[in-house]
């Protein structure tokens, strides 16, 4: 299986629900060990090396889990949405399976965003929930999300499915330069980018190094759960093809 | 879009709604049910009713659209119409579009409008000034075609699906949710004093994007449903 899926490597090689399994059944051991591993340096470094907040004391250290889970609840929207759209242009069930993985993972990392930012909150802002601009269109993040997860799970035709379900997604897309301007367009309590590519960050080089840690463990992470996920759906839509029997599990 | 079909359409839903009246009437009923159980479980305190009017009026009023609209593609898709009308004139995507919005148009003349007339009629029972019932009014005359838009969108989605309704109320709540801040916002700010010319403006500017997208998307989900 591995020589003659090397030598025919191809741009759209794994856009092939088979040899999409197999790869991804390769990779995801290898995701979890990494996430685990940035997961364990970025949380030493955010809990033991990075100093003490002059005006939050210890609370700030919430945004090693906080800033990043809001970033991927973003990130993961916008790929769901492209993914969906791929799905339903160019009829590739693999991107349509994808899109569908996603969802959940997106869903959790709004939640933990949401969670993450009441319990910082509460011992800075003094309150565990405000009608801030960015808390509200994340929190409509969340219903997109949720609504995709239940537009997809309603309809049983799965093509109309994955279609109706890209359509959703790209009408909600709308939303997510929203949260991301919120706190420019509106000067409501949730405060500004820290972190620009731009200008010089304004933190400790080890606060951003525990940060960038932990982003790139939700990476890993993110990928290692939507891989494992899609192949669950390849698993369940394929069930009755003959290569699915050839293959371990 | 072809005006035949978009005339055809529209008169036929119009025609429906007059031949079944109190059907047409129900979201209308709705409305005055769910507005007038605030003040009794609020209490009748006239500070505080004016305080939650806006927001009160134009939360029942999205309700009140939602809820009406998860029937508006149904019963045609469950006889046969609908697939016929989108194959009429034999121009396929420009079909759909009509369809869509004749459709949307109609939901707002059958529950939009009558809902803009009684409006004022809550807002004097909610103990709101003169100049706030007319800002209600331009808000709701902006705002419910918006609702009407994009519940239409939600019809065609969750069409023939199971508990399409809650469904459609998921997906379609949240993208109401600018229309009800900035409407019930104006009305909030001329009962305060201040100036509600933002507030209208990016009502307006909504109005206009969901009118060149939403029956766009509104005909993408019609040919998915009916494919």
């Amino acid at each position: 299986m591995t020589r003659p899926m090397l030598a025919n490597l191809r741009l759209f090689t794994f856009a092939s629900p088979p040899r999409f399994y197999v790869l991804a059944g390769r990779l995801v051991p290898w995701l979890w060990v990494v996430a685990a591993v940035l997961a364990g340096a970025g949380l030493w470094v955010g809990f033991f090396q990075a100093p003490t907040d002059a005006t939050q004391g210890d609370a700030y250290r919430i945004i090693f889990i906080h800033v990043p889970a809001a970033w991927m609840s973003m990130l993961l929207y916008m790929v769901m949405a492209f993914w969906a759209a791929i799905g339903w242009a160019f009829n590739a069930r693999l991107a349509s399976m994808v899109a569908r993985a996603i969802a959940p993972t997106g869903a959790m990392f709004t939640f933990a965003a949401l969670w993450s930012g009441a319990l910082w909150g509460k011992p800075t802002w003094g309150t565990w929930w405000v009608w801030d601009a960015r808390l509200t269109s994340e929190l409509i993040l969340l219903f997109l999300y949720l609504g995709y997860m239940a537009l997809v799970n309603a309809i049983d035709d799965t093509r109309r499915a994955d279609q109706a379900g890209a359509l959703l997604a790209v009408i909600g897309s709308v939303n997510v330069p929203i949260i991301y301007f919120s706190v420019k367009w509106w000067n409501t309590l949730h405060q500004g980018a820290t972190i620009s590519a731009t200008t010089a960050p304004k933190m400790v080089a080890t606060m951003l190094t525990a940060m960038l840690l932990m982003t790139l463990a939700c990476w890993a992470y993110g990928f290692a759960v939507v891989f494992t996920r899609t192949r669950a759906i390849i698993a369940e839509r394929e069930r009755d093809a003959k290569w699915l029997n050839g293959v371990s599990s | 879009m072809t005006a035949p079909v978009f005339s055809a359409v529209l008169g036929r839903d119009l025609r429906l709604a007059a031949r079944r009246r109190v059907d047409a009437l129900l979201p209308l009923a709705f409305f005055a049910v769910a507005v007038s159980l605030f003040p009794l479980g609020v209490g009748p305190e006239p500070n505080t009713l004016r305080q939650i009017a806006p927001g009160v009026l134009w939360v029942c009023a999205l309700l009140a659209a939602m809820l009406s609209v998860t029937q508006l593609f149904a019963a045609d898709q469950a006889d046969g119409s609908l697939e016929q009308m989108m194959l009429a004139s034999g121009a396929g995507s420009a079909s759909a579009l009509s369809v869509a919005i004749a459709k949307a148009v109609s939901h707002w003349l059958l529950t939009g409008l009558p809902l803009l007339v009684v409006a004022p009629l809550f807002g004097v029972m909610f103990d709101l000034s003169g100049r706030s019932i007319a800002a209600l009014c331009a808000s709701l005359a902006l705002g419910t075609p918006i609702l009407s838009l994009l519940g239409s969108l939600g019809a065609a989605l969750t069409l023939g699906v199971r508990n399409g309704g809650v469904l459609l109320i998921l997906l379609i709540v949240p993208l109401c949710i600018p229309a009800l801040i900035f409407g019930s916002g104006a009305v909030s700010a001329v009962e305060s004093g201040a100036s509600a010319r933002g507030h209208f403006s990016l009502l307006g500017a909504l109005f206009i994007a969901t009118a060149l997208l939403a029956p766009l998307a509104t005909a993408a989900a019609l040919r998915i449903a009916t494919e």
